[in-house]
């Protein structure tokens, strides 16, 4: 039921303005008001934790290129086995969505419309992100588990 | 016993002077954007193209990094990527550690990790050195051979 109600001044005839009726939440007992805003939100930060853990790893590893080429290699090593190829997929979907879904907050905040269409916009920020991963995940478990 | 201000109290603006959150929340946009572009070219060019994650060894890094554009390229990207990142999770300490001595470590743990990284990346990159004396020739890149 997308039910308009006016505002508090319904019957006086000073408030022309309509307000949207709140949305009840999906899931009762749910955290703020459930729905693609708030798991956007949910989504966003967990991938962005995850994604400012493996950087600091990240950073360190490649450090050892300062240290020899023998370090080096051992440690990127690690990142072609069969478990971690896998961790790459999951941090690559983690990043993709992040950075999707980082554009569409811009287009929220900046667009003059982009609020009305937040949540058009997070399913395409989930379909971009579908074909994008359909596109890297074979090649990838090629790359990792092909020879 | 503390009191807040009724929700549509206007903003009571004595403070001067610049308003460092408006400034990261800018900066969380726009390096943003960029981020989007450094790390999908990163990606691409690390796991997409030519032979995906097997081909990443010390040779392979010792080409992007006497190239001056993929300088360029990581050092934006460490830059760019590890800010954004640790006002990232800046943000996640003030919505969720309320203890103020706690917060502050917090706080003081993530600028100091973050100043030790950006200056440890940074070092890496401007003082790598792709044929270092007495390395294997087999684990060096092959133009090491002509010098």
């Amino acid at each position: 039921m997308p039910a308009k109600v006016a505002g508090a001044g319904a019957s006086s005839s000073s408030a022309p303005l309509s307000v949207p009726a709140p949305r009840p939440p999906v899931i009762a007992g749910t955290l703020y008001r459930g729905r693609e805003g708030m798991w956007s939100w949910v989504l966003h930060r967990i991938t962005g934790v995850a994604i400012y853990f493996f950087l600091l790893v990240h950073i360190l590893d490649t450090a050892l290129v300062r240290v020899s080429p023998e370090a080096y290699n051992a440690v990127i090593g690690a990142y072609k086995t069969p478990i971690m190829g896998l961790g790459e997929l999951a941090l690559v979907a983690a990043i993709l969505f992040h950075a999707l879904n980082g554009l569409r907050i811009i287009l929220v905040d900046f667009w003059s419309v982009g609020t009305r269409h937040q949540r058009a916009l997070f399913w395409t920020v989930l379909g971009v992100w579908a074909v994008l991963m359909i596109a890297f995940t074979p090649r990838h478990l090629i790359a990792v588990f092909g020879g | 016993m503390t009191t807040i201000d009724a929700p549509r109290t206007p903003v009571n603006r004595t403070r001067r002077g610049v308003n460092l959150e408006k400034w990261g929340w800018m900066y969380m946009r726009a390096s943003g954007v960029v981020l989007v572009v450094l790390i999908f070219g990163h990606l691409f060019v690390n796991l997409v193209a030519g032979e995906g994650v097997k081909q990443i060894d010390f040779a392979f890094v010792a080409g992007k990094l006497t190239d001056p554009f993929w300088i360029v390229w990581d050092t934006l990207l460490l830059w760019l990527a590890l800010i954004h990142g640790a006002n990232g999770m800046r943000t996640l300490v003030n919505d969720y550690v309320t203890k103020p001595k706690v917060r502050a470590a917090l706080h003081f743990a993530l600028a100091s990790s973050t100043a030790v990284l950006l200056i440890l990346g940074t070092l890496v990159i401007y003082t790598f050195d792709p044929c270092p004396a007495g390395a294997d020739p087999e684990l060096v890149a092959s133009f090491c051979s002509t010098l």
